[in-house]
């Protein structure tokens, strides 16, 4: 099965990026293989719906599971529809996110856990 | 004749100077165009005697019809709308985000099942009503709301052309200022001599030329700050058709809700020459 983690970079040794909608990567990791494919963001810089547009593109890619930082109230309606668990507060890279998900680390979110736009603020890390 | 009142920064003045320009001239129509935070009539104290709820226009999905086919999603410029085919829970589903719709109707019209109907959201109200001899209309978007260029339109419909129109801009040089301002003969920039004042005229200069509109300067609050508004628009050949010196007795009265020209008649002519000026160097006179 396939699941997506947003990431900083397009490696599995990247941060995980602590937002959905305008991350800057995706990594679609597909847990029988062990493959993955890394893909650049289009919607980072949207003046709104970021968020719809991820969601969709976790839809068409098939995914059962997302992993990240936070997730908003589109985004969060767009993959609740769809049936894709949404896993929230993810840190550390992209493969200790994937191990702590397989350990079962993480509690799947039941709402979104940002606001309206809270991706556009910048990041203060 | 059209003349718009806008500014880059905020809290400039717009609204002391198109208020009180009005109540100059007397036989006037106000348009309060910053429907987001309208506050004209509080000065104009206008009789309000009409008001009209505005819709935008939204998709409506019938679902028996649709085959989650996507165009609606991939013709819509602002994200608006999800499909999800067949992958729900429930079998496919389409999502419709209203806040992000814009009414453009692409949906409705690439929809090749014709599942999509428009239907109406309130976004807002336009009031219009009379004080002595002077026409006042203004909107108010509703608490929320994120769509004012529709309902600003709306507010422009009821242009009176055989009057003189003044129209008080929302702040800002984006899309609600450029809905507010587009077709005015003329266009006033307020600021004040600051840096702040300074780096926000510049932008909306820059706007207004691109939307080809003749504009001219007016500084508010003047005596503070420096002399670089004043640099600014001499080596751009920016007419500055007044000043208001700094005073806290129009601050006090802005604050009572009280035009400046009520407490101090003697701005009334001084209004008047601005209207003459802005007349002249829009070779309207």
């Amino acid at each position: 099965m396939k699941i997506c983690v947003t990431s900083e970079g397009k490696s599995l040794d990247s941060p995980v990026d602590s937002r959905f909608g305008r991350c800057s990567n995706f990594i679609f990791f597909d847990t029988d293989t062990e493959g993955f494919e890394a893909q650049e963001n289009s919607g980072f810089q949207f003046q709104g719906g970021a968020g719809i547009q991820a969601g969709q593109l976790a839809v068409s890619k098939g995914v059962t599971a997302v992993l990240t930082g936070n997730v908003g109230p589109n985004a969060y309606r767009v993959l609740a529809s769809a049936g894709i668990s949404v896993f929230t507060g993810v840190s550390g890279t992209v493969k200790e996110a994937i191990e702590g998900y397989r350990n079962g680390k993480y509690k799947a979110a039941e709402a979104p856990s940002v606001a309206l736009k809270s991706g556009t603020q910048v990041k203060n890390e | 004749m059209i003349i718009s009142v806008a500014s880059g920064k905020g809290g400039t003045g717009k609204t002391t100077i198109a208020v009180n320009l009005a109540l100059s001239l007397g036989d006037v129509q106000f348009l309060d165009c910053d429907v987001e935070e309208p506050n004209a009539h509080i000065f104009l104290k206008p009789r309000l005697t009409d008001e009209r709820r505005i819709f935008v226009p939204v998709p409506e999905i019938d679902e028996s019809k649709c085959t989650y086919c996507g165009k609606c999603r991939e013709v819509c410029a602002f994200n608006a709308i999800a499909v999800l085919g067949g992958t729900g829970p429930g079998g496919g589903s389409v999502l419709v985000f209203p806040h992000l719709c814009h009414g453009c109707g692409a949906c409705s019209i690439f929809c090749p099942e014709k599942a999509i109907k428009e239907i109406g959201r309130e976004i807002g109200m336009v009031e219009s009503g009379i004080r002595d001899g002077m026409g006042f209309v203004h909107g108010r978007l509703n608490v929320g709301e994120a769509m004012s260029p529709p309902l600003i339109r709306k507010v422009k419909e009821r242009a009176d052309s055989a009057r003189t129109v003044i129209i008080d801009a929302p702040p800002g040089i984006s899309c609600p200022v450029i809905t507010a301002v587009e077709g005015s003969d003329f266009c006033l920039l307020v600021t004040e001599p600051t840096p702040f004042g300074l780096n926000d005229l510049v932008l909306a200069a820059g706007m207004l030329r691109e939307l080809k509109i003749p504009f001219a300067v007016a500084v508010n609050r003047d005596g503070i700050g420096d002399g670089k508004v004043d640099d600014y628009c001499a080596g751009e050949k920016i007419p500055i058709l007044m000043r208001i010196p700094f005073s806290k007795e129009i601050a006090g009265a802005y604050s009572r809700g009280e035009p400046a020209v009520s407490l101090f008649p003697e701005l009334a002519g001084q209004f008047r020459d601005l209207f003459s000026r802005i007349r002249t160097v829009s070779g309207s006179s």
